[in-house]
């Protein structure tokens, strides 16, 4: 049985699909089969940032449908070969998914793979919805910024009543906190809510924080999840991450400004 | 961060009035998120109502409804004036 983690975060533009592109290659990289959904139908982003948009054939709503098998439309990465893509259709809406059809496709998956990451759109309707309803687990990615905390919180409600899990009083589903594009500097000057505050008014497990880092961008740039980028403090912040979920001991990381003296002298980076 | 911003005066920071507000914000929609809709338009009709016969004002009267395992429960609390004053 694979264990299904749903990327979600109500607010949009926080980092979700950066994040289950860096998760899933970091569960892949780890030695365990991994399959990643984009939920997003009708906005498919995932492809791009796993760098295999030139690639997609058939997407999860020819499975549903039935209109290709699951082997013909997962794509295999290029980086690693434990890994697989599930992309979203880019032609029809949000309504092609169906809670049936969702649910035999991560059974079929099940099957065969060891984790399972789902990657939510933004908001709460329906592609929110079914990303999250099957799930195990939830990483909630929040950005230390008022809306988002709120948004994070509304959809902490939802994980905890409209579930797979809540509906048939199972234990309910582990939530997990990823605090991103986190600026140390910017805390220390009262500029924004740092870990404790964003943790204080969730009370969620913190597994991660990733810094504000331009190396996001560079990845995306070029379609490699950020987390092969091992010398940037993203990706080995996205690496600490996944081998907390894991079950290693890892201290937190980028949570305090290690700036030195002449660094806040001159400014920059 | 630079050598300038040592010397600027440093007000309330924007931060801790950010977790003020979302402390109160999240406190007040966690309450409301499993309440039923009709809430509202239920205090709104008895307030209605009750000020009909006795003088009360909109807060003092609260509708609360609460939740556990198996039985839901609506509370319904009229604060009355202390000179019950009939209005006829």
């Amino acid at each position: 049985m694979a264990r299904i983690i749903v990327v979600t975060s109500g607010k949009g533009g926080v980092g979700k699909t950066t994040t289950s592109a860096a998760i899933a290659m970091g569960l892949a990289k780890k030695g365990h089969k991994t399959a990643v959904i984009d939920f997003d139908v009708g906005l498919r982003n995932l492809d791009l940032i796993m760098g295999c948009e030139r690639r997609v054939v058939y997407d999860f709503i020819n499975v549903i449908n039935g209109e290709a098998s699951l082997n013909q439309a997962l794509i295999k990465d290029k980086n690693c070969n434990l890994l697989y893509i599930l992309a979203a259709s880019q032609t029809r809406d949000k309504d092609a998914l169906s809670q049936e059809g969702v649910g035999k496709v991560l059974e079929d998956l099940s099957k065969d793979f060891k984790y399972i990451v789902c990657d939510s759109p933004a908001g709460i309707e329906r592609g929110a919805h079914l990303a999250m309803y099957f799930a195990d687990d939830a990483f909630v990615v929040t950005n230390p910024e008022v809306s988002s905390v709120r948004d994070s919180d509304r959809m902490l409600g939802i994980l905890s009543s409209k579930s797979r899990r809540a509906e048939q009083n199972k234990e309910p589903i582990k939530e997990y906190l990823l605090l991103t594009r986190y600026s140390p500097e910017r805390v220390k000057l009262g500029e924004m809510l740092s870990v404790d505050d964003v943790q204080e008014i969730l009370s969620l497990h913190l597994l991660g924080v990733i810094p504000e880092s331009k190396s996001v961008l560079n990845a995306s740039n070029s379609g490699i999840p950020v987390i092969l980028d091992e010398k940037s403090d993203a990706g080995q912040a996205y690496a600490d991450i996944v081998a907390r979920y894991l079950g290693e001991n890892k201290p937190h990381r980028f949570i305090d400004d290690k700036k030195g003296f002449f660094g806040k002298l001159f400014g920059g980076k | 961060m630079s050598l300038l911003d040592y010397f600027k005066t440093s007000k309330t920071s924007s931060a801790s009035l950010a977790k003020e507000r979302l402390q109160i914000l999240v406190a007040h929609e966690r309450v409301s998120k499993d309440q039923p809709t009709y809430l509202p338009q239920l205090q709104k009709e008895l307030l209605e109502v009750i000020q009909k016969y006795v003088n009360v004002d909109r807060n003092s009267i609260s509708v609360s409804f609460e939740q556990n395992d198996h039985q839901e429960t609506l509370e319904l609390n009229i604060t009355l004036p202390e000179q019950q004053a009939n209005k006829f």
